[in-house]
């Protein structure tokens, strides 16, 4: 439904186009976002987040690629032909964007204004749609007497009003608490589940992606790194930055005062701390006590924590491997070799 | 006080709001696109056009800084052609148009730059033209603020009336000179001050309930 491919975006801050003051916001993306499903764009501020998702609805035109929406080349369109093809893309931001003299049913009925639709037809579509995001009973009421939620479900039933087929979500629930959040995420998998809208969204943030992504695209520095299903991407991500993003949304990092006593190499007497992630079928396996009897290593576990996301539970655990180097060595390709993902955090001095 | 010299107030105080109508109404219907024409066409905006944008501002900018009372002797000639006369209320309506239609584009302009850039964003993803979003978009959102800004051109333009005397164009201010300061008689004087401060009040009421009611922040 979705297609960018090679989509570059350069800024330059002077009109000269001279590449000294080029920003290079968006380089080669690529990315197909099939019908039907949700994709999240995930990524630090400055990623080029805001760039990539305007550039599907040519807010801003890519500097050169292709963007194809529907199997319609984008960057092809004329000014009205253009102007066709957004009424087919809804889109929903950070603010909200409403307009603040209109009421919540105004702004609901601005697209179908847009689109010259005669005032009972824009009736017959805005009262349903008010029905579905909850609002109803606030029809007549302006956006400032709205709760942030509140004012989202607004902006999610006006992109809705001119049936598109895709929806693209600009930080949508980052102006908002986590409760509201998570209304608003049921909202929009409801969304695509009924009408069968393919949902294209960016944020920076994992909670996000894991309740609602079907799959995931890590962009850094204006470049889409990893691109995974979002079971994977949890599992097992590939980047170091991907790994930093799981890290930082599950929070299970050592200790502070484990942190101080880690050694980068091991010494005389260090035991190892790992950090292990193991999810599918190794979750239900006692490997731990398995361990134990296999190879003769004792583990100290200094944190674990267990997740599931979307049907597949993710295991995560911080542990001192107690052991010679020979016993600790073949304990980690143990585990390995049943399908856990070791990951050396470092060496403790032994305390005894 | 004589009869005739209430008359002679009345008089002038009808001249004052003709002058302030016309002036006030022909500066809003010029100046409103013109600001909107400011705004629209700078540099990434949704009708860009810089050099247009540059050549707008300018001949603006002339305007507004041109002294009033120089502008009214300095467009003599225009003001008889376009009249028929260079005396009166319809003459002096002519150099208050002109000097208060670059302050009404100004602040249009300002207004305009007080809404969120993101509605405009909004709209465009919306598959707004550049025409609908000034419609739907631009002058609803900015109506309380234009409405301030055409209160404050009024206000203006009541006391700019005052000057029109120079070009013997009647009203309030040339009666309060001509009586009360040439004639020394500061009866006179103070009723044309009271009836200004009145009338810029009750203007300036007036703006406010009307940016009260088009402001729904």
């Amino acid at each position: 439904m979705i297609e960018l491919s090679n989509v570059s975006k350069t800024y330059f801050s002077n009109n000269k186009g001279s590449g000294a003051n080029a920003v290079h916001a968006l380089k080669n993306a690529t990315l197909s976002v099939p019908k039907g499903t949700i994709h999240g764009v995930i990524g630090l501020s400055g990623a080029g987040k805001s760039t990539l998702i305007r550039c599907v609805n040519l807010l801003e035109r890519p500097t050169s690629g292709s963007v194809t929406v529907d199997g319609q080349e984008m960057t092809q369109l004329s000014n009205a032909a253009l102007n066709r093809a957004r009424h087919r893309i809804g889109m929903i931001f950070q603010h909200f964007n409403l307009l603040t003299t209109r009421t919540v049913f105004d702004n609901v009925a601005l697209p179908l204004e847009l689109m010259g639709q005669k005032r009972h037809t824009v009736r017959d579509r805005v009262i349903p749609l008010l029905e579905m995001v909850g609002l109803a009973d606030k029809a007549n009421q302006y956006p400032a007497q709205l709760s942030g939620g509140q004012k989202q479900r607004v902006a999610i039933a006006r992109a809705l009003a001119s049936k598109p087929q895709v929806l693209l979500c600009d930080e949508a629930t980052s102006a908002l608490d986590p409760q509201t959040t998570s209304s608003i995420l049921e909202l929009l998998r409801d969304i695509n589940h009924q009408l069968g809208i393919t949902i294209l969204l960016i944020t920076h943030e994992m909670e996000v992606v894991k309740s609602i992504c079907h799959r995931v695209s890590l962009i850094s520095d204006g470049e889409l790194v990893e691109d995974a299903e979002v079971g994977d991407f949890f599992t097992a991500p590939r980047t170091q930055l991907g790994r930093e993003f799981l890290n930082d949304f599950l929070q299970l990092t050592p200790p502070k005062e484990l942190i101080e006593r880690l050694l980068d190499a091991p010494g005389e007497n260090t035991h190892p701390v790992v950090r292990l992630t193991f999810s599918g079928d190794a979750v239900s396996t006692p490997l731990i006590s398995r361990l134990a009897r296999e190879c003769g290593v004792d583990v100290s576990i200094l944190q674990a924590k267990v997740e599931s996301i979307q049907e597949r539970t993710l295991g995560l655990m911080i542990a001192e491997l107690l052991g010679s180097p020979t016993q600790t060595q073949q304990a980690m390709h143990y585990l390995e070799s049943h399908q856990l993902q070791v990951e050396v955090l470092g060496h403790v001095q032994r305390n005894d | 006080m004589s009869s005739a010299m209430i008359d002679l107030i009345l008089q002038a105080t009808l001249d004052t709001l003709y002058m302030v109508a016309v002036s006030g109404l022909i500066s809003t219907l010029v100046g409103l696109p013109l600001g909107v024409m400011l705004y629209v066409t700078r540099p990434r905006q949704i009708l860009a056009k810089p050099v247009l944008n540059q050549v707008l501002s300018i001949i603006t900018n002339v305007g507004r800084s041109i002294p009033f009372i120089i502008l009214m002797v300095a467009i003599i000639p225009f003001t008889r052609m376009l009249v028929g006369t260079s005396i009166g209320i319809n003459a002096a309506s002519v150099p208050l148009t002109i000097a208060a239609i670059p302050f009404v584009a100004r602040l249009v302009e300002a207004a305009l730059n007080e809404i969120s850039p993101g509605l405009i964003e909004a709209a465009q993803a919306m598959g707004a033209t550049p025409w609908q979003i000034i419609r739907k978009v631009l002058i609803p959102e900015a109506r309380g603020g234009i409405m301030t800004g055409l209160t404050i051109t009024v206000v203006t333009l009541v006391s700019y009336s005052a000057m029109a005397g120079a070009v013997g164009g009647g009203g309030l201010g040339d009666l309060g000179i001509r009586y009360g300061y040439n004639r020394f008689n500061p009866t006179i004087m103070l009723i044309t001050v009271v009836i200004l401060v009145v009338m810029v009040q009750g203007f300036q009421s007036l703006g406010d309930y009307l940016v009260r009611k088009s402001d729904r922040k």
